[in-house]
């Protein structure tokens, strides 16, 4: 797709929403550069939120939608949770179907859409809590990636069952006390991103969305290396700060508190042979390009 | 957007012509084959245009599954690839759907309970997805063996349902199902049933439409919904949270949805009627004794019936193809001399036998059964003997029945 595809009728124009009308007007479908700054200055691909104030959720969600580097021909997968309350917000095509059944979803769009359009890019990106993708639907994730299913599964850890009232969850921190874990958690914390990389993604990453450049740059690598390579996975921490007692104003601190070097959101990134190359080829392929702008222009 | 022209007679990568439906299926030269009702499943997909099958091990589709992956070997198909369960395969097959490919699977049995969350779903999204379910038991001890009891829980998903008698049946339906399931005032998931092994498994003449022939391809975009393949503008979409608050609009907005759900079951009628020749067939109409049936339970009955004009007693045959929708009208003009309605079921259940009494005036005269479960099969006998006992007449004893 493209804003070619979604001008408005003159006839109905006066009628149609304002926010419809500045998407049409001042989206960012079909720019090359696109990324967490242009939040503010051009229409957003999220309107709006009914999540709660500051929570970090919503950070996550600007900045991913901002980095999508294809969001005119990509096609968003979640599941029930917080999540679900924002993605009708959202202006891509979203699917929210089932509990934890999103990488199976994702699996039969991904490739509904390489038999429809096999000269086109179409990326799918699944996002979902860490209830649907570590616990109910955990099958269904590590299968997707055994097939090496060309998508991005990206997975808010807010380290609980946020939506249902903070619940212990598979990638809650052992000990915690919890709704479920009345004397507190009794196992560790299921490692996925190690999991991901022994299961065949291409590409993981477990942070914190306290850095947007940072976020920006590993959701555009994870979405360039599944569309090209494999199954890519990105786990970021996004705290229920009403679930674990935090103030609205909280979120940041606890994000950067839980991102430092011994904590268990330190940046850590595995990237594969291939993907490296690819990574490696894109720079260049980026630079040359800048280079040639930047030419073009001083020649203007 | 929408691409509008048409295909008919053009070709497919496999050189297969894109040929109007209905003169495929009703005008077109037919070859007589002999195969097993698995093979016959493969035979119809192979002339359905399918862009993705997605497959599961679960006996007695199981074969059926394979075959389909030999198709896609050969280019028949757009994409195939085998799930990591029933619930998983559902959802993969949803997934497809909303891309906007014409899908296949199958099931049986536990894997059709397993799978039961997506089939509410794909009738609540649109989704024209069409499910092979070859009935097998569900209940515990363990069965492999045709039993019809998963059917009594598609009844009520917003899925069309058939139920298959014959490969034959089983043929022409999977081709004439998505000509009714895609017309854009339906556009709902079928569930195409059959008695596992006694259809699958066994080998009958089937006549079979010409390979060079088939399906004009899907086009998602006569879909009432949306097709999510960002060909169009964005659209809010999928369990919109107001659906969820509690509020009125938002309750009056998920029964509207529901009911519309169930009257895009309503207006495929029309449709079904077209394709199948009617929701049901009946022989003897006028009888006063009469046997309604669906699935193998059907060609029992004709059995039945002959055993019982040997003995001077006339009964008539309703066949019921389409259980959504339901042949409420049919049934009731076809029983309305009856005085007794035998209705023989693989199940424990009678389901048939509810929907029945639910149907016509006077439902005393509906007898639910014989029944049989977890696999038996259905002597003709035992239909002949609950009728001869109804009707007060003298029955042979049946060896090993007690009776």
């Amino acid at each position: 797709m493209s804003k070619e595809r979604i001008k408005i009728s003159p006839d109905l124009y006066d009628i149609m929403p304002s926010d419809y009308q500045d998407l049409v007007q001042s989206a960012t479908y079909g720019k090359e550069d696109r990324g967490w700054k242009d939040i503010g200055t051009s229409k957003e691909l999220i309107e709006q939120h009914s999540l709660c104030a500051g929570c970090p959720e919503s950070m996550a969600f600007r900045y991913i939608l901002a980095s999508l580097p294809n969001p005119e021909d990509t096609v968003m997968v979640g599941s029930t949770g917080c999540t679900s309350l924002v993605f009708p917000m959202v202006a891509v095509h979203n699917i929210h179907s089932l509990f934890g059944n999103q990488n199976a979803i994702a699996s039969g769009l991904k490739r509904a859409l390489s038999v429809r359009f096999p000269d086109r890019v179409k990326d799918v990106v699944v996002l979902a809590g860490d209830g649907a993708t570590v616990d109910i639907g955990l099958d269904m994730t590590l299968q997707a990636w055994f097939r090496q299913e060309k998508f991005t599964t990206i997975c808010f850890d807010n380290e609980l069952y946020a939506n249902t009232g903070g619940q212990e969850s598979g990638l809650m921190q052992k000990g915690f006390v919890a709704k479920m874990a009345p004397v507190g958690k009794l196992f560790d914390k299921v490692r996925l991103p190690e999991i991901a990389r022994e299961s065949g993604c291409h590409y993981v990453v477990n942070c914190t969305v306290s850095k947007p450049s940072l976020v920006e740059k590993v959701i555009r690598n994870s979405v360039l290396i599944a569309r090209e390579i494999g199954p890519t996975y990105v786990q970021l921490y996004t705290p229920c700060i009403l679930e674990i007692g935090k103030n609205s104003m909280e979120g940041l601190q606890e994000m950067r508190d839980s991102e430092k070097p011994t904590e268990r959101f330190a940046y850590k990134e595995y990237v594969s042979e291939p993907a490296k190359q690819l990574l490696a080829e894109l720079a260049t392929k980026d630079k040359e390009r800048k280079a040639a702008a930047k030419q073009l222009a001083g020649k203007a | 957007m929408a691409e509008t022209k048409s295909h008919i007679g053009t070709q497919n990568k496999k050189g297969q012509t894109y040929t109007d439906p209905w003169k495929m299926l009703n005008e077109a030269p037919r070859k007589p084959s002999f195969y097993t009702g698995s093979e016959v499943i493969k035979e119809a997909i192979r002339r359905a245009s399918c862009d993705v099958m997605i497959a599961y091990p679960i006996t007695p589709q199981s074969e059926a599954a394979a075959l389909i992956g030999e198709l896609f070997a050969e280019g028949y198909i757009g994409d195939y690839f085998r799930g990591e369960s029933e619930f998983a395969v559902m959802s993969q097959c949803a997934g497809a759907a909303f891309g906007g490919a014409r899908v296949f699977t199958t099931t049986a049995g536990p894997g059709t309970m397993r799978a039961m969350e997506n089939f509410p779903m794909w009738a609540g999204a649109r989704l024209p997805i069409q499910m092979i379910v070859t009935c097998r038991g569900i209940n515990s001890p363990l069965s492999i063996q045709p039993d019809t009891l998963e059917i009594a829980y598609l009844l009520n998903t917003g899925m069309l349902v058939w139920h298959a008698e014959t490969a034959q049946d089983f043929f022409d339906w999977i081709l004439k199902g998505y000509m009714v399931s895609e017309e854009p005032d339906v556009h709902l998931p079928l569930a195409l049933c059959c008695d596992g092994f006694f259809v699958t498994h066994t080998k009958d003449v089937v006549n079979l439409t010409p390979t060079d022939m088939c399906l004009p391809p899907y086009d998602p975009y006569r879909s009432p919904v949306p097709c999510m393949d960002m060909e169009c503008p964005p659209v809010r979409m999928m369990r919109d949270p107001f659906v969820m608050k509690s509020n009125y609009i938002s309750y009056a907005t998920h029964a509207s949805w529901q009911q519309e759900v169930w009257a895009a079951v309503e207006r495929s009628r029309k449709h079904t009627i077209h394709w199948l020749d009617g929701l049901i067939d009946t022989e003897n109409a006028d009888a006063e004794v009469m046997i309604v049936a669906s699935g193998t339970a059907v060609s029992q009955g004709r059995e039945a019936i002959r055993l019982l004009e040997d003995e001077g007693v006339r009964c008539g045959l309703v066949k019921v193809k389409s259980l959504r929708p339901w042949p409420a009208e049919e049934i009731c003009e076809a029983t309305k001399n009856a005085k007794h309605i035998f209705v023989p079921e693989f199940n424990v259940t009678g389901w048939l036998a509810k929907e029945i009494k639910a149907t016509i005036p006077n439902s005393e005269r509906v007898h639910a059964g014989p029944h049989v479960c977890g696999g038996m099969t259905m002597p003709p006998e035992i239909i002949v003997s609950e009728i001869k006992t109804a009707l007060g007449l003298r029955s042979e004893s049946l060896a090993g029945r007690g009776s």
